[in-house]
């Protein structure tokens, strides 16, 4: 009780200390208060860009997965790449077989020249896929119709374009009934799917045009090829259980050597998003030092400032200590003023990066960066203001530990008499 | 480093009775500053005791000196050693924010020594605000709002002009006639009249002790006194010309 009175007496003094030196306070703490505000405006806006990256992946859905084959270096030699690509095969035995993922497609692509009746445009993307492809990638016709199993089994010369591609190969109207030609084959246009940017491309990727066909028309219409699975998982987090069964399946049907390792490699989007996590962690541990060094140096400044007061309050200290003040009273005096000093600055700090943050928010990403880009989601990370401001006070203890000390062994005598 | 001992104070043996009103005097280097300090707890003799209201307190730790200073000593100095930004009120309550037993209600005494002293009107009054005489009020208010064993007073008037030093005196004196002990320490001779008994330092050595009516250089400093004032009583009456004199000597 005795202990609750005298700290909060001594808080309210330290504040009556700190308000008379507002300036000086100030511009102590003016090294915390940068440190504090340059870094949580970090970790916001890394909050923000993380948000923004997730955001664009989970339009594409975090339970989507790809198989393709890989061939492990240990079997260097021993098997054909023909045996280690993703096939038909695969494919119906995954249909057949699998409980934990679904609308499994195959699909493969290829840069092709293509030609409409005005246009010969090189390059352009064309893709083979099955028909859950329009499940697994959200991506229905907004024309037309979508390709399906028809079209696969009796290897029609029918193509879906994307948007982008009704204007690049100038044809009319919305291109549906319209042909194009691939190889020297005619494709019929039977629909068309909208244009999307690559996920987490950051302008990078241009956005280009696409033609979709029956992947068994692909396969015929290309040899060199590397075809992939994409599916769907049934559920979230369960990346660990499919892969598991995929690969049950796919030893089976490849009927593997039990030595041998796996001729595939199942990814999800969550592995990429644990790529995104990682590196954020990276960066975290970057502005980690960077705001151990602001507050190393602002720690500097704090303990300067602290051994400038004790000297200048010599004499009250050693009145103090004349009417019973003891050496630790003292002590906690000076060290509260310093840790107070430093949670002020980091409080300071926390309010500037909060209006960063707002600033943030508030911009118009849209039209400054085309839409490619936005930290609009930019938060301060609850943890990242608790650990802000406990650093601060734990600085101003560190710091204020060597003034506070000076000043609890001061002898009295000494002091009162110091001018 | 070899440095030679010096021994401030040797053999300095005596005793303060509870309600005592002692002087103590000496030139400087008589070793009186390190009694004070002997005495206020704020030292420790090298050798020999020093008993408290009861307390050896030759054998206690710095942190027990801090609680006996706080509970058994009031101190008053002669720059008063106010804290400049803090009101009265609060520069006597600073006696008590130390202090386990007396904690609670502090404001309440604090006031009260303010009254005691005369104060009662300038308790939010800060130390800049105040006369020298006032800061020293303060100063005593805070010394006894702990109800201390004994009063230090280290040259109390020796900041105040004349007028003032009467005043505090004769505060000194009612807190003695209410049975405060009162240890003062001065170099001026007519404020030790004023206590009960002189003790006179010499070279680290108690040269003499008595009651003031009966100390010997006291009772010629007080004939000296009274022949001064007939002369200059004689001076004043005789001659106007002085006064003019005096007018025009700067």
């Amino acid at each position: 009780m005795i202990l609750i009175r005298l700290l909060t007496q001594t808080v309210a003094f330290a504040f009556t200390q700190i308000w008379a030196n507002k300036v000086r306070a100030m511009l102590t703490c003016l090294g915390i208060i940068i440190g504090v505000w340059a870094i949580t405006t970090v970790f916001s806006a890394m909050a923000g860009m993380k948000a923004h990256v997730l955001s664009g992946l989970e339009e594409l859905g975090t339970q989507k997965i790809t198989v393709r084959g890989t061939r492990p270096d240990q079997l260097d030699g021993k098997v054909r790449w023909s045996d280690i690509k993703v096939n038909q095969r695969d494919v119906a035995q995954l249909r057949e077989h699998a409980t934990l993922i679904k609308n499994i497609t195959l699909f493969a692509g290829r840069g092709m020249e293509v030609r409409s009746n005005t246009v010969v445009k090189p390059g352009v993307e064309v893709i083979g896929i099955e028909p859950p492809w329009h499940e697994v990638e959200r991506r229905y016709p907004i024309f037309g119709r979508p390709l399906n199993w028809t079209d696969m089994q009796e290897q029609r010369d029918v193509c879906l374009i994307n948007d982008l591609a009704i204007d690049e190969l100038e044809l009319a109207n919305d291109g549906v009934g319209e042909y194009i030609q691939i190889k020297g084959r005619r494709f019929l246009i039977v629909g068309v799917v909208e244009t999307r940017e690559p996920p987490m491309s950051f302008g990078e990727d241009e956005i280009e045009s696409e033609v979709f066909i029956p992947y068994d028309t692909f396969e015929k219409l290309e040899d060199w090829f590397w075809p992939r699975v994409s599916a769907e998982m049934v559920g979230t987090n369960m990346l660990d259980e499919s892969t598991a069964e995929i690969d049950f399946i796919l030893r089976r049907s490849r009927n593997l050597d039990p030595n041998w390792p796996n001729t595939w490699r199942v990814q999800g989007l969550q592995q990429q998003l644990d790529v995104i996590n990682d590196s954020a962690r990276s960066m975290t541990i970057i502005a980690g030092v960077l705001v151990g060094i602001s507050l190393l140096v602002g720690g500097i400044g704090i303990m300067n400032i602290m051994l400038v007061s004790v000297s200048e309050r010599t004499r009250e200290i050693g009145l103090r200590k004349a009417v019973g003040a003891n050496p630790l009273v003292i002590l906690l005096q000076f060290l509260i003023e310093a840790v107070i000093l430093c949670i002020g600055g980091g409080a300071v700090g926390l309010v500037f990066a909060q209006a960063t943050t707002v600033a943030l928010q508030t911009t118009d990403w849209e039209t400054l960066t085309d839409g490619k880009f936005s930290l609009a989601q930019a938060e301060i990370p609850m943890w990242t203001m608790v650990l802000a401001v406990g650093f601060s006070a734990f600085v101003g203890i560190v710091f204020g530990l060597g003034p506070a000390l000076k000043a609890a062994r001061l002898d009295p005598i000494e002091a009162l008499r110091h001018d | 480093m070899g440095a030679e001992r010096v021994h401030a104070l040797r053999g300095v043996d005596f005793q303060v009775e509870k309600g005592e009103f002692v002087a103590i005097m000496g030139s400087s280097g008589s070793g009186k500053s390190t009694l004070m300090n002997i005495l206020g707890c704020l030292d420790k003799p090298t050798d020999g005791q020093y008993i408290l209201n009861g307390k050896p307190t030759h054998r206690m730790s710095g942190f027990e000196l801090a609680r006996v200073r706080n509970e058994e000593i009031g101190f008053v100095f002669q720059t008063f050693e106010l804290l400049p930004r803090a009101s009265a009120l609060k520069n006597v309550q600073l006696n008590l924010l130390y202090s386990r037993k007396r904690f609670m209600g502090s404001r309440r005494s604090a006031k009260a020594a303010l009254d005691r002293v005369g104060l009662g009107n300038r308790v939010g009054h800060k130390p800049n605000q105040m006369s020298g005489g006032q800061r020293q009020r303060v100063a005593i208010a805070r010394a006894i709002v702990n109800r201390p064993a004994m009063l230090l007073a280290d040259e109390p008037t020796g900041n105040l002009d004349s007028t003032t030093s009467e005043e505090i005196i004769k505060l000194f004196e009612e807190l003695h006639a209410e049975g405060q002990t009162i240890v003062m320490v001065t170099h001026e001779e007519d404020i030790a009249g004023h206590a009960h008994r002189i003790v006179r330092l010499k070279d680290g050595q108690i040269m003499s002790d008595h009651p003031t009516d009966e100390d010997p250089i006291h009772l010629a400093f007080i004939k000296q006194a009274a022949d001064n004032a007939s002369a200059r009583a004689t001076v004043t009456g005789g001659s106007q010309a002085i006064s003019e004199f005096e007018e025009v000597a700067p």
